[in-house]
């Protein structure tokens, strides 16, 4: 990623995302719009679902207490963009021989470039939310059907592992709109992932962490210091405590919820306790 | 030279090592994937001139609006549009899966004639001349015969251009036979004639209630416009009011909820009534609209209190008494409350008298045409066909009774009772000789689906106007297929739920891909090829003509915003009160009275042959009626809805206990309709004593996306009629469950 185009800004971009599980109904229209924006491949049996390519999954917990006092909720999984604890040390990008993975400071995207993956899977492996996923097979689009892909994303082939990209392409064509038109920033509402826009709930909140005038930013209220830890009391991340500094944020009033975020002992009270800034 | 051993060995060892060390194995490894990545079949998405076209979604009642995104002539991507109002940004999955639909390998791309036996699936592709001419000559046929009657038509809607100009048909032949599918509109209607003497249909003012007791609809899940509904609910909890959800399962909607009760299927009336009880022993209704505005308020009160406190309907619910005086006070204490009926998505009619029931709680709390409650909306007017002029064949035909008209009720309301129609054909008590099916798949989307076919087997010509190969289209004789909503004008007037009279436009996003021809032009050409008055009935060239002159000045309008805001007539209530008898809103009457007395419609079967009960529900992960799911929403389906080709029943761990059954376990279930293999998934969030089934799977149709997985519910549920209305009013189904 050019750095030269960033060095007037004050602070790089930051983009994370904020998921209200509270409001979110476990619809899945966000999971179809990530497909038919990315164009990702559909299978006639897709109920393996170790085999079912799905860059944002949305998962089903419960409270685990018997009738009538189940409640259930749902969390909806992207990939989480780690910056680790030091900028870019995501567990993937880490432990890519290919640099088929890469973190982009400009943005805070981590990136996936396919035709440079050659199917190693060592980032799949390294990432805790198994939000990569490997393409065991070419894409095969019924006859007629390839009619709908999108020319902005590139199909993948066999032997490449893909992954959710925060919608990178829009920011591209947000970025050389802007530049057309002699402006140095995008708007916020011209850079939104395809799943925040469909969200019928309107659950989910994108843009830039470090932007105060963003919605998301005024939601998560990140603790800049402190690898980006939120002082909205709502708020929590997946395995916050591996230290992996995700940006994607889910927020829930109930404890149980915040409580399935992360592995606690029996009686551990829900938070970080410090522990966010030590290496997990 | 002699080689050595030791030197063979070296020389073998350095050799290996050498190439590990230098870059060659890593470059030939590179080559090797960047060349097995770039085989041609992989495709390369042509790029092209970018727009985007505003249209409107077709695909459930709600009708949104959508935008779609263009690549030259191709269309690359459905969204929501913001500004539509109907939707405010958004959009639901199946709405983004319109491409799949569009460029799938269902579709039909010609007209075709049956040659095979019915259901074999053997086609000849004919000529649209010919294929008008075989419906023209057939229906010229049974007129000659005075046999008009003998036609019926069953389409989706009954309302806009399309579904009129179908019944126009009808008429103008001589058969009072047209039919919709049936759905909650038609216990909706039925309510507000019977209490407001209005006709028209109800809107749900969800977006300004501060609490909403729904009783089973599944508010986020399909229910209405999806995206609106989602959106009222979570603003309504977000402002501090509260969803309470009954519901025997805890579904997407009652996981949201602020109060969950999960009482018996069958008893939601028994419910509402006592919550009834709860509001007027406590004093808690509203006295000012009731004393004003109600009729009957004595004769309900002492129906509530002689049959339904709490205490004594406890048993017969399920319920715990405290649960019901709870949620009752709740309901009470609220400024805006709405109580909201109609199960599921809304696709069965249900029960009339619990449908009055629930409505008698919005009458009890005031919230009946007030914001934040139930309003009466007026029909679409909007069509003014010049009247017709029927012939003499035509006016006999048209004094026979529907077919749907035998047998007593207590309320025998406009509904369609299309489970009637079937049974009498089916039956051979009914003469049908022809059949037209537009946008809809009763074969496969109508409880007693075996029934159904047997029906359908019997009726000598049936056609279908259907877009895809689906379960009708298999079962029928002539297929004239309709181009599909992104390649078609038409009018949707949209009706479910909302409190804004409102049509959306559906206008062509891409040319039409295949020989298909609008239902609206194939109607005006069969009518056009016949003899006698019906052709004059049919003043149009085209479709195009017809419908820019049905919606005169409004057309602009529409196809410069892309939907049009029917302007207000003006309303029942407030201080004009209301269009009934008395000007009251009725909360009991004789009629009225004689439902609440009617027995509970009840499926066949023995709780001692069948101890469980089986309801189906409705996710938004699947698509239940004329149109199949797509490729992409099974995709996201559960593997506990469906694994492989099977399909999964819930059941509680308890229930499952004690049939010795265990997590994906095989088993049969078995009902009077039927029985199938499933298999089994233990979920605490199920009411003991209840197998929930997912609607929308179980397809012969369609191709191998879609086909044969899981189970059809609608051969297990056969439809149960409601005394009070006749209409089908079936919870479910009682039922059985063996290891297998």
């Amino acid at each position: 990623m050019k750095q030269t185009q960033t060095q007037t800004q004050h602070r790089p971009k930051r983009y994370g995302m904020a998921i209200d599980v509270d409001k979110c109904t476990g619809c899945g229209s966000c999971m179809v719009a990530c497909f038919s924006e990315n164009n990702v491949p559909f299978k006639q049996d897709e109920t393996d679902k170790l085999l079912s390519i799905t860059w944002l999954r949305v998962y089903k917990i419960s409270n685990n207490e018997k009738f009538p006092n189940t409640e259930v909720a749902f969390i909806p999984r992207p990939c989480q963009h780690c910056a680790g604890q030091h900028e870019g040390h995501s567990p993937c990008v880490s432990v890519c021989p290919a640099t088929a993975t890469d973190y982009s400071v400009e943005t805070g995207i981590v990136s996936q470039i396919y035709t440079r993956c050659f199917g190693c899977r060592y980032c799949m492996a390294a990432c805790p939310y198994h939000a990569r996923y490997f393409n065991w097979w070419d894409p095969v689009w019924p006859a007629g059907m390839e009619k709908s892909l999108s020319p902005n994303v590139s199909p993948r082939m066999r032997g490449v592992v893909e992954k959710c990209s925060f919608c990178f392409h829009r920011y591209q064509q947000a970025r050389d709109k802007a530049y057309a038109e002699g402006r140095r920033e995008i708007r916020e509402e011209e850079y939104q992932t395809a799943c925040t826009q469909a969200c019928p709930a309107g659950a989910i909140v994108f843009g830039d962490l470090n932007n105060p005038e963003h919605l998301v930013h005024q939601i998560v209220k990140p603790d800049i210091e402190h690898h980006y830890r939120s002082h909205n009391p709502r708020a929590f991340r997946l395995l916050e405590r591996l230290g992996t500094n995700t940006k994607v944020y889910y927020l829930s009033s109930r404890d149980w919820v915040r409580k399935s975020g992360d592995n606690y002992l029996p009686g551990e009270p829900v938070g970080l306790q410090g522990k966010a800034d030590t290496h997990g | 030279m002699k080689l050595s051993r030791r030197c063979f060995l070296a020389f073998s060892i350095g050799g290996a090592a050498g190439t590990a060390l230098s870059p060659l194995p890593w470059k030939l490894t590179d080559d090797l994937s960047i060349w097995s990545q770039n085989w041609p079949w992989t495709p390369v998405p042509p790029d092209g001139e970018y727009a985007y076209i505003n249209t409107t979604c077709t695909l459930c009642p709600g009708h949104c609006g959508i935008r779609v995104r263009k690549v030259d002539e191709r269309a690359v991507k459905i969204e929501g549009q913001e500004s539509s109002g109907m939707n405010p940004g958004g959009i639901c999955l199946l709405g983004l899966s319109g491409l799949q639909l569009l460029y799938g390998p269902t579709r039909i791309q010609a007209p075709l004639k049956r040659v095979g036996e019915r259901g074999e699936n053997r086609w000849q592709t004919i000529s649209w001349e010919e294929a008008i001419e075989e419906v023209a000559g057939r229906l010229n046929d049974l007129r000659s015969k005075g046999q008009p009657q003998a036609v019926a038509a069953l389409a989706s809607e009954d309302t806009g251009t399309v579904p009129q100009l179908m019944k126009r048909l009808l008429t103008a032949v001589g058969s009072p036979n047209f039919y919709r599918m049936p759905s909650m509109e038609d216990s909706q209607a039925a309510v507000l004639a019977l209490t407001q003497g209005e006709e028209g249909f109800v809107g749900m003012d969800v977006e300004q209630a501060d609490f909403v007791l729904s009783f089973g609809s599944a508010l986020l899940e399909g229910y209405g416009a999806s995206p609106r509904m989602m959106q009222a609910v979570n603003r309504l909890r977000a402002d501090g009011g509260k969803l309470a959800q009954i519901d025997s399962r805890l579904s997407n909607t009652a996981a949201k909820s602020d109060i969950w009760l999960a009482p018996k299927p069958g008893t939601e009336a028994d419910v509402a009534l006592s919550i009834a009880h709860v509001l007027i022993t406590r004093n808690r209704y509203d006295h000012g609209f009731v004393s004003q505005w109600a009729e009957g308020f004595e004769a309900f009160s002492a129906m509530v209190a002689e049959k339904y406190a709490p205490e004594k309907i406890a048993d017969r619910t399920g319920l715990a008494t405290d649960q019901i005086i709870s949620t009752a006070i709740a309901f009470a204490d609220a400024k805006h409350p709405l109580a909201v009926y109609g199960k599921g998505k809304g696709q069965q009619p249900g029960s009339l008298k619990e449908a009055l029931a629930v409505n008698a709680l919005n009458a009890l709390a005031g919230s009946i045409n007030r914001p934040g409650g139930i309003q009466a909306m007026a029909g679409y007017d909007y069509i003014q066909w010049p009247a017709l002029q029927p012939d003499d064949v035509a006016a006999a035909g048209l004094q026979t009774p529907r077919l749907d008209q035998k047998g007593d009720v207590v309320y025998p309301n406009p509904g369609y009772k299309v489970h009637r129609m079937i049974e009498a054909v089916g039956a051979g008590s009914a003469d049908l000789q022809a059949l037209l099916v537009a946008e809809s798949n009763p074969c496969y989307s109508l409880p007693g689906a075996d029934k159904v076919r047997t029906a359908f087997s019997k009726i000598p010509f049936v056609v279908s106007f259907s877009s895809f190969m689906d379960e009708t289209a298999m079962q029928s004789d002539l297929i004239l297929p309709n181009p599909i909503y992104l390649e078609r004008y038409e009018d949707v007037p949209v009706k479910a739920g909302t409190t804004r009279r409102r049509v959306g436009l559906c206008r062509p996003v891409v040319a039409p891909l295949h020989n298909t021809q609008h239902v609206g032009d194939t109607i005006i050409q069969i009518a056009h090829a016949m003899e006698g008055s019906v052709a004059a009935a049919f003043p149009w060239t085209d479709y195009a003509t017809c419908l820019k002159e049905t919606l005169s000045d409004a057309w602009e309008t529409l196809l410069e915003k892309g939907h049009w805001e029917v302007p207000e007539t003006t309303h029942a209530a407030g201080a004009d009160g209301f269009k009934t008898a008395s000007g009251k809103f009725v909360l009991m009457n004789e009629t009225i009275g004689a439902i609440y007395l009617a027995d509970a419609p009840l499926p066949a079967g023995d709780e001692s042959e069948y101890p469980l009960q089986l309801v189906a529900y409705d996710t938004i992960r699947l698509s239940s009626q004329y149109v199949g799911s797509s490729p992409f929403m099974l995709k996201i389906l559960s593997d506990t809805t469906l694994k492989g080709q099977a399909g999964f029943v819930e059941l509680n761990p308890e229930t499952a206990a004690k049939l010795n059954l265990k997590e994906g376990a095989s088993a049969t279930i078995t009902t009077p309709a039927g029985s199938a293999d499933v298999r089994v998934h233990l979920d605490e969030g199920i009411r003991p004593g209840i197998v929930a089934m997912a609607r929308g799977l179980g397809h012969t149709a369609y191709d191998g996306f879609l086909a044969g997985k899981g189970v059809n519910v609608n051969q297990l549920i056969a439809p149960v009629e409601d005394p009070a209305s006749g209409l089908d009013a079936a919870w479910g189904s009682w039922a059985k469950l063996a290891k297998g």
